[in-house]
């Protein structure tokens, strides 16, 4: 989920007029020494790490002047705080603290509403407060049509014991702070401690916000680089998965990288799977066996095939593999020859090299294992293919038994290499054919297709028609290859991207179509 | 007997002129779905494979009757506006497939089903399967492949994940355990029908004799199955089997989902509740279909 860093959340909060501690966020010591004099009283210097507890780990210090307000940021800014460096510190005013509360807004699952919270004891340990003494903790659900009320709020806190101008002022506050958290449409949003200060005021000392991934979309204002929860920044791979998944609403595409820096041999695994539980089981297949995973991939919910393709050549950009392995929950809903078409395209252009084996059960598996197949040969790596009565288990030893047969052979030759070259050459001869005369093209909604009628006038077969997935292509009088729709039709979507056009003709034709779908940022 | 979808209920596909809907309108009328109508504002007078396509549901429904059903194939942005104009045009059962939906928008619509006695299932749900009589959404694909893989019999499903769903199904049907109805519930945090709610359905039908369950961590579901079984509100045989044991937990950022789950949500926690209060629950999914039949045998 997308988290806000405190001094977000609390701009968020100060905009609904929420009083904040006076200060602000600094990158580099001498900022945060220009905050604390700006400031002019001790203040606080607190990195800016989605992590609970800092205080306990020293990542809020207390600074009585200026310079030791840059001395701390110094110490803090750049350090590793639970796998997250710390890039930012909020400096701001001490408070003088009288009395805590905890304010907090949910969305309960359960009731299917959101849950306001409140505790008339606040601060560290507020979870082990809510067991012991429930009496202190009041919580609420709001309507979502109606929101959050005046009168609701006060009787919230009065249910901790809280009277007069005090309750008053809570209830204001609490009514505010739902106000932020269904504005940013918060997943959860929390202010802890809520500090009541010597001179009477409420302010929110911490803020904790985090937004729902879904809705991210809608809130540019709130600068959320990647709506996705690590407890790491993401690395450069996972930015540019994440920016293939927003600009496609097609099926769900979630990428984690989870090793980095690896080498050859050491049994990291290029792990693509389909579905959040057939993932989770074909990986602890994986893991049983051995070997380790170089990434987490889900390509589900009928993807097109050039999402697979995008994906695939990720995965393959994180590092020396061992091994490709793809594996769902086996019996897919989904035509699974689509993604067998992506799986193919990336790994032919990769010319892939560690063996692949991909179990691709469930509709249209015979096809899609074909496809899949039909790579033996035209690239170094072996490829083999699985369906549905095959176990993740039995898939796994197949990789393992292919790793191993090719460790030997390394050894004891490279005739292999010898033929990819060849492979590669056939490749290139065909790509060096092209001439821009006889190409026709048109606009997929990511991408470009190119049917080079040169070398369709000279395919018997015309696979590409009949194998389109939406049949937007016919022969003209020439017997050539055409859009049967008009292009504006084919890239708003008519073009599914199901690369029948560029995989089955290259399979079954005579290997004149050609889909480029750019990766931004993967691309060199 | 089966469980929120037969042959016999009318079901509207609202988005029916995109990539899925248009497919899924074709794949389940072919394995028998009564799909009677379709939906997209702007199209209104086209149609999908037979299919009647009109510009908004209340047209729809003056024009070919009371509608059971509405499955929705709309990009996640725009599913809040056509789930609730299902809702208020009247349909009691809605099937959400898109995954994305903001959870505030899906909170809206459980506010209005709640008010007028209106059902959904997911968001991100692949949807739900009778075998041998109807099917919503896109469980099982092709009807052809649907027809082979999924055969009627005693036990009910319910799932958090879509393809473990239909895997569940296909490797029980391979054991010659048939299932009454599959249902997936959605793989997002906040479902308009988790798991509690499934198994009261499957309670109150007579063929249903057994349930097999997938779960995962997160979210309250199991451990409230849990809970109703104690009550003895669901009385039938439990086999279940929780995912993510492996999975790296999460650093928790929020204090707030500490104190509502209140230690609920970890594959420890829902294993242990489930087993205490007398469900079958295997460490993997393949020891599912051995572990039913073993169950089903025990009753005779």
């Amino acid at each position: 989920m997308a988290r806000l860093h405190e001094y977000q959340g609390k701009q968020q909060l100060a905009k609904e007029g929420v009083l904040t501690p006076r200060g602000a966020a600094a990158t580099t010591p001498d900022a945060a020494r220009a905050i604390a004099a700006e400031i002019g009283r001790p203040v606080m210097v607190k990195a800016q790490v989605w992590v609970t507890g800092r205080a306990g780990l020293g990542a809020i210090r207390k600074a009585a002047t200026p310079d030791e307000a840059a001395l701390i940021a110094e110490t803090l800014l750049g350090q590793r705080i639970k796998n997250l460096t710390v890039t930012e510190v909020l400096v701001e005013e001490q408070l003088d603290i009288a009395r805590e509360f905890y304010a907090g807004v949910i969305v309960d699952d359960r009731a299917q509403a959101p849950l306001v919270i409140f505790s008339s004891v606040g601060g560290t340990g507020i979870e082990e407060i809510a067991v012991a003494h429930p009496d202190k903790v009041a919580r609420t659900h709001v309507d979502i049509e109606r929101g959050f009320l005046d009168y609701q709020a006060r009787d919230l806190v009065r249910r901790t014991g809280i009277s007069g101008k005090l309750q008053s002022e809570l209830g204001d506050l609490l009514v505010r702070l739902y106000q932020v958290a269904r504005g940013c449409e918060a997943r959860s949003a929390e202010i802890n401690p809520l500090v009541l200060t010597a001179e009477g005021k409420l302010v929110a000392a911490d803020c904790r916000i985090t937004v729902d991934d879904y809705a991210v979309f809608r809130h540019p204002e709130l600068g959320i680089e990647i709506a996705r929860e690590y407890d790491r920044p993401p690395t450069r791979l996972e930015k540019i998965a994440y920016a293939v998944e927003a600009q496609d609403y097609r099926g769900t595409f979630y990428f984690i990288q989870m090793a980095e820096g690896f080498q050859r041999g050491e049994g990291y695994i290029g792990f693509h799977g389909a579905g959040g539980g057939g993932s989770m089981m074909s990986m602890d297949a994986l893991l049983r066996q051995g070997f380790k995973v170089a990434t987490f991939v889900d390509t589900s919910g009928n993807p097109p095939a050039s999402k697979v393709y995008r994906a695939a050549k990720i995965v393959l950009a994180v590092g020396p593999i061992d091994g490709y392995f793809s594996s769902g929950s086996g019996v897919a809903s989904q035509e699974q020859f689509y993604s067998a078409r992506g799986f193919f395209k990336a790994f032919l252009e990769a010319q892939v090299e560690v063996p692949i084996v991909v179990r691709l059960g469930g509709n249209g598996e015979d096809r899609a294992v074909e496809i899949l197949e039909g790579l033996n040969g035209r690239i170094p790596a072996p490829v083999e293919g699985y369906k549905k009565d095959d176990s993740p288990d039995f898939c796994v030893q197949r990789l393992a038994a292919l790793i191993g047969e090719q460790a030997e052979k390394r050894e004891s030759g490279k005739a292999e290499r010898r033929e990819s070259e060849k492979a590669k050459r056939r490749e290139g001869e065909k790509a060096g054919e092209r001439s821009s005369e006889t190409l026709y093209t048109f606009l997929s909604p990511t991408g470009t297709v190119t049917l080079d009628h040169a070398l369709c006038a000279t395919c018997a077969s015309k696979v590409c028609v009949e194998a389109c997935a939406r049949r937007i292509l016919a022969l003209d009088a020439e017997g050539l290859p055409v859009l049967a729709i008009t292009p504006e039709e084919a890239q708003k979507g008519r073009c599914v991207e199901c690369l029948a056009c560029e995989v089955d003709c290259l399979l079954y034709g005579a290997g004149g179509g050609h889909v480029d779908l750019p990766i931004a940022g993967l691309d060199a | 007997m089966a469980i929120l979808i037969d042959q016999t209920k009318r079901v509207l596909v609202q988005g029916i002129t995109g990539r899925e809907g248009m497919a899924r309108a074709k794949l389940m009328t072919e394995y028998g779905t009564q799909v009677v109508a379709g939906v997209t504002p702007g199209r209104g007078g086209e149609r999908v494979e037979d299919v009647p396509v009109y510009d908004t549901v209340l047209e729809a429904w003056e024009q070919v009757g009371p509608l059971d059903v509405s499955v929705l194939f709309i990009p996640a942005p725009l599913v809040k506006s056509a789930a609730l104009e299902a809702i208020d045009a009247g349909v009691k059962l809605l099937v959400i497939v898109p995954d994305r939906v903001p959870i505030y928008d899906v909170l809206s619509i459980a506010a209005r089903a709640q008010a007028v006695g209106a059902r959904f299932i997911g968001p991100n749900t692949l949807g739900v399967l009778s075998p041998g009589k109807a099917v919503l959404g896109m469980m099982g694909g092709r009807a052809s492949a649907a027809k082979s893989w999924f055969i009627p019999g005693p036990v009910g499903i319910s799932s958090r994940s879509g393809g473990i769903t239909s895997s569940m199904a296909y490797y029980l049907a391979r054991e010659g355990i048939g299932a009454t109805t599959l249902v997936h519930v959605g793989g997002d945090a906040v479902v308009g029908m988790p798991h509690p709610d499934v198994m009261l359905e499957f309670e109150r039908d007579p063929e249903t004799q057994a349930v097999v369950m997938f779960g995962e961590i997160g979210t309250s579901q199991e451990e409230r199955v849990a809970d109703l079984i104690e009550a003895g509100a669901f009385t039938k045989p439990l086999i279940a089997c929780i995912g993510g044991k492996a999975a790296r937990q999460g650093t928790r950022f929020s204090h707030a989902g500490a104190i509502v789950e209140g230690g609920r949500g970890t594959y420890e926690g829902k294993v242990e509740r489930l087993r205490e209060v007398g469900a079958t629950v295997v460490d993997s999914f393949m020891d599912l279909p051995a572990a039913t039949k073993a169950v089903l045998a025990k009753m005779g």
